[in-house]
């Protein structure tokens, strides 16, 4: 390997590894407050990109469909719950939050979709339709569930990621798109030019995650969000609803997805279920972070985009394999970090047949 | 009522039996297929039901088991047997490699951990060449014996269903065994586990590689089956599908497996008739279908359809433990001077907080000592140190004339050394007489061969007797067949006193065994111990209950903001001035 070709890799590596970051975030951050380890993030990622792609090439977006399929779900479950519970003047508000706020992104694009759009509204109604579908999702599968163990949540989760990637594959076909790049700018450092677009990565992921960083430190919601992350019951004490926070960071992960979908879109060919595999990896990094610590977790996505560009180099056949390997190791080494383990030993004992 | 249940199974076995005369060809090879995955299911009712450990990567053990048969047979050419033979170790090998780095994960790092094997596995099947990479292997020859040959879909059915049979019969005497109910006790933390001298790793470990082998068994008998494999049915999917398959059926049962895999192979396959008749799209409908039919299940019936069943059919009326053998007692030490547990200069600190402060004293063999303090004096810590739940910054505990402070929680068990909690920890899913067993453990010694082929039934039925005996001793003894879990609380802590009496100990520790008892339940209780000083058994008592503490110990330490206050006679603890004021605060 000549330097030429370790730098490459290391630029390589380090644009990937700075999408993970966020599709890393995200998942910290929904697991803190939710304790849901979120798969099908992932998905969402590939979703954002893949709608990107269909109203570039002047096409309505499968994501219109998904939309309307899960806003439906989640619309008839609320109400059936207020009906159940006798609030009907609660109605209108939860009509509005589950039927109405996600139908208006999904109508903007109906009519947006098959014309000739700028860029600059391309990305923002991408944005607007994939917002949803996270704490849509929450809604249907996982606020039913609060107080189940993480490991119910887990499998939940991996549920939910085979129902809806189904669902794409029908929405979305199974063929796959790349997004036109945002930039074809070049610059020349000595040996190696660095691609607009891996700039405009490193700098938007940085940038987000800076975002993120003043949300939890400066702003009400993010201390509310943190607050639960801390202690769940203490939160819901001090009249933080456990179910609104979700609800938002949920919110915030469907933004973290859409960018890095976006994001990723113009360097990589992806299809309906590509999405699975970058949250995976970006799941590794957040790992390294212990799903705790946000910087860690940040260094972690690095490292990951950096193993994957190597190993790609060696061996391709063989680099989802390294990647995934990897983690068994970081997964000992948080596991030793962690203590002795009595501290942390799980008290769940589901009584059988209860609900 | 115990017939009820054995008719249940003659029917089923009876079904099985003359399936084949009465179905045609076509559902004979959905029953080979339920009975295939049903290998792999009840591994992982062994693992994840019972044991508590959730695994996504099952269908890749299948795999291997798989692609060891296929590559012996249809590559080198070998017999199927030989093939069975390098499946088991092949598979055997891999999960004890794997348990052995993965299993001391804690939470939910385990389960990810299996995600992560499991993709990795998937990609090997699929990038290495010997097994012609995402093509596959095909040619694989049907399984004979001697001359006969079991291609035929009907000779396999028997084969599969046979070898089923009696693999299910195995696990079910191994769960009723020694070893068996340490595994059913594996769910619900391991601080109790370890308190039973139960070594919880290598637990976890031995059903890890037993899930491992049945998913070895599922994979040799599906390569021989289809005879072809790709990488395909092997990937994380078909691992979800098989965890499915054992939370629908009923994790906790071994018919779940069975249970399970029937009604995701019978859905499967009417789907596959009804929805490409509606919809092009009936692949991706599918995915959608059990992904969608898995949350409502998760949400509505987390412990699926078997036990949905039991509760139509009456429990079976429990069998009463006769006299048998009694099981060898451990040897007591002579009531001497020398002390049967020395604490020496114990300190543990968290941060800044010091929450046992340099502390010694000594327990004579034979006595009861009382150990009390107001609310976060550090009592409890200080049992931990002393069992070896918590290790000391400095000083050490001697246990029987050896230094235990490195030794782990169920090494100090072993020794002689019993427990009760401050919280009580039971399986509340165990009947009373199978939580007083698991007392039992390190005085027994049947392994996992001897409880499947059912060689442990002496020492069995003594421990049997031994349990029974202990709870009537704490007034339990009616009620041996009951779950643990409709015990009033202060049972419960009578239960877990009956638990370490099961042990035999030398020392057991009490803490808190009288809060949230009746008055009729404390008198029990204080008899109870003073019949147990009577035959020589030194306690240890942690209680807030002054009464019960005064009128029972011989000796008392007190302690106070982590450090000793004072030692002596109840009597002279009730005169100190020093203990009123930590007690009732000083006098202004």
């Amino acid at each position: 390997m000549t330097p030429e070709i370790a730098l490459l890799l290391v630029q390589d590596g380090i644009s990937t590894g700075a999408v993970y970051v966020l599709v890393a975030l995200g998942l910290v951050l929904v697991f803190l407050v939710t304790r849901v380890i979120f798969v099908p993030f992932g998905d969402v990622v590939g979703y954002a990109a893949l709608t990107l792609a269909a109203l570039q090439l002047k096409q309505l977006p499968g994501t219109v469909w998904l939309v309307l399929t899960i806003a439906a779900l989640a619309t008839a479950m609320e109400v059936a719950t207020l009906v159940r519970r006798g609030q009907i003047q609660r109605l209108p508000r939860a009509l509005v939050m589950y039927a109405v706020l996600p139908i208006v992104p999904v109508a903007l694009v109906w009519f947006a979709a098959g014309r000739e759009l700028p860029m600059w509204l391309s990305i923002t109604l991408t944005l607007a339709i994939v917002l949803p579908i996270s704490p849509l999702l929450y809604r249907i599968a996982f606020q039913p569930l609060a107080d189940a163990s993480v490991l119910v949540l887990l499998i939940v989760a991996v549920a939910v990621h085979f129902a809806i990637s189904g669902m794409a594959l029908i929405f979305f076909g199974p063929e796959g798109f790349r997004t036109q790049p945002m930039t074809q700018a070049f610059f020349d450092l000595g040996p190696v030019s660095i691609s607009g677009q891996s700039l405009l990565i490193v700098a938007s992921s940085a940038l987000f995650s800076l975002l993120l960083f003043v949300m939890f430190e400066h702003t009400l919601t993010g201390k509310a969000l943190r607050a639960t992350a801390v202690n769940r019951v203490g939160a819901r004490l001090v009249g933080i609803l456990p179910s609104t926070t979700g609800a938002i960071a949920f919110l915030l992960a469907s933004a973290l997805a859409g960018i890095s979908g976006i994001l990723i879109g113009p360097v990589a060919t992806l299809y309906y279920d590509s999405g699975f595999l970058i949250g995976l990896k970006a799941f590794v990094g957040a790992i390294i972070g212990g799903l705790v610590s946000y910087p860690l977790t940040a260094i972690g996505a690095i490292l990951v985009g950096l193993l994957e560009s190597y190993a790609a180099f060696w061996d391709s056949a063989f680099k989802e394999v390294l990647v995934f390997s990897a983690l068994i190791p970081i997964l000992i080494w948080r596991s030793l970090m962690s203590g002795t383990g009595v501290e942390e030993e799980i008290e769940e004992e589901e009584r059988e047949g209860g609900a | 009522m115990r017939w009820r249940s054995r008719i249940a199974l003659g029917l089923a076995v009876a079904f099985i039996a003359v399936a084949p005369l009465i179905f045609g060809t076509f559902t004979i090879t959905l029953m080979n297929y339920i009975g295939i995955y049903a290998f792999a299911a009840l591994g992982l009712v062994l693992l994840t039901g019972l044991g508590g450990l959730t695994s996504f990567g099952q269908a890749a053990f299948v795999g291997i088991g798989a692609y060891a048969t296929a590559w012996y047979t249809a590559v080198q050419g070998g017999s199927p047997w030989v093939g069975l033979l390098l499946a088991l170790a092949l598979t055997g090998l891999v999960a004890l490699i794997l348990g052995a780095t993965t299993l001391r994960l804690s939470g939910h790092f385990l389960p990810l951990s299996t995600i992560a094997w499991g993709v990795a596995i998937y990609f090997v099947f699929g990038n290495l060449d010997a097994l012609n990479r995402y093509s596959g292997l095909s040619g694989i020859p049907p399984i004979s014996i001697g001359p006969l040959s079991l291609g035929g879909t009907i000779a396999v059915y028997f084969l599969i269903w046979i070898l089923l049979g009696a693999v299910m019969l195995l696990c079910h005497n191994l769960l009723d065994s020694r070893q068996g109910r340490a595994i059913r006790s594996l769910r619900g933390g391991i601080s109790m586990v370890e308190s039973l001298a139960i070594d919880s790793f290598r637990m976890r470990l031995a059903i890890f590689v037993l899930a491992g082998l049945l998913a070895g068994i599922s994979g040799w008998l599906y390569a021989h089956v289809q005879r072809f494999v790709n990488p395909m049915p092997f990937d994380i999917r078909p691992g979800i599908e098989l965890l499915f398959m054992t939370l629908v059926g009923g994790a906790g049962h071994i018919a779940g497996a069975v249970v399970g895999a029937a009604i995701v192979v019978l859905l499967k396959n009417v789907l596959q008739d009804v929805l490409p008749a509606i919809t092009r799209y009936s692949a991706q409908l599918e995915v959608v279908f059990f992904g969608v039919l898995f949350i409502v299940l998760l949400q509505k019936a987390r412990g699926g359809v078997v036990p949905m069943i039991l509760r139509f059919l009456p429990r079976p009326e429990p069998v009463v433990p006769t006299q048998e053998v009694p099981l060898v007692g451990r040897a007591r030490p002579p009531v001497t001077d020398q002390p049967v547990l020395l604490i020496e200069h114990a300190t543990k600190r968290f941060g800044a907080l010091a929450a046992v402060n340099d502390v010694s004293f000594e327990v004579k063999p034979g006595e009861v000592l009382g150990l009390i303090g107001p609310n976060g004096a550090g009592k409890t810590t200080l049992l931990n140190l002393i069992t070896g739940t918590a290790k000391p910054n400095s000083g050490r505990i001697v246990f029987l004339g050896d230094d235990v402070t490195p030794l782990p929680p169920r090494r100090i068990a072993a020794k002689g050394m019993a427990r009760t909690f401050q919280h009580v920890k039971l399986r509340p899913n165990m009947t009373l007489l199978d939580n007083v067993l698991l007392g039992t453990y390190p005085r027994t010694r049947s392994g996992f061969i001897a409880g499947a082929l059912r060689l442990d039934r002496t020492e069995e039925r003594s421990a049997r007797f031994e349990a029974l005996q202990q709870l009537r001793r704490v007034g339990l003894g009616e009620k041996f067949g009951d779950l643990a879990g409709n015990l009033p609380l202060g049972q419960q802590r009578l239960l877990e006193v009956a638990r370490a009496l099961a042990a035999n100990p030398v020392v057991v520790i009490l803490d808190e065994p009288a809060a949230g008892l009746r008055q009729l339940e404390k008198k029990t209780l204080s008899d109870l111990l003073r019949g147990l000083r009577r035959d020589g058994m030194t306690i240890v008592l942690v209680e807030h209950d002054m009464d019960f503490v005064m009128n029972l110990v011989d000796r008392i330490v007190v302690m106070d903001f982590g450090a000793k206050l004072a030692e002596g006679l109840p009597a002279s603890i009730r005169a100190d001035a020093r203990v009123q004021e930590a007690y009732l605060g000083g006098v202004a």
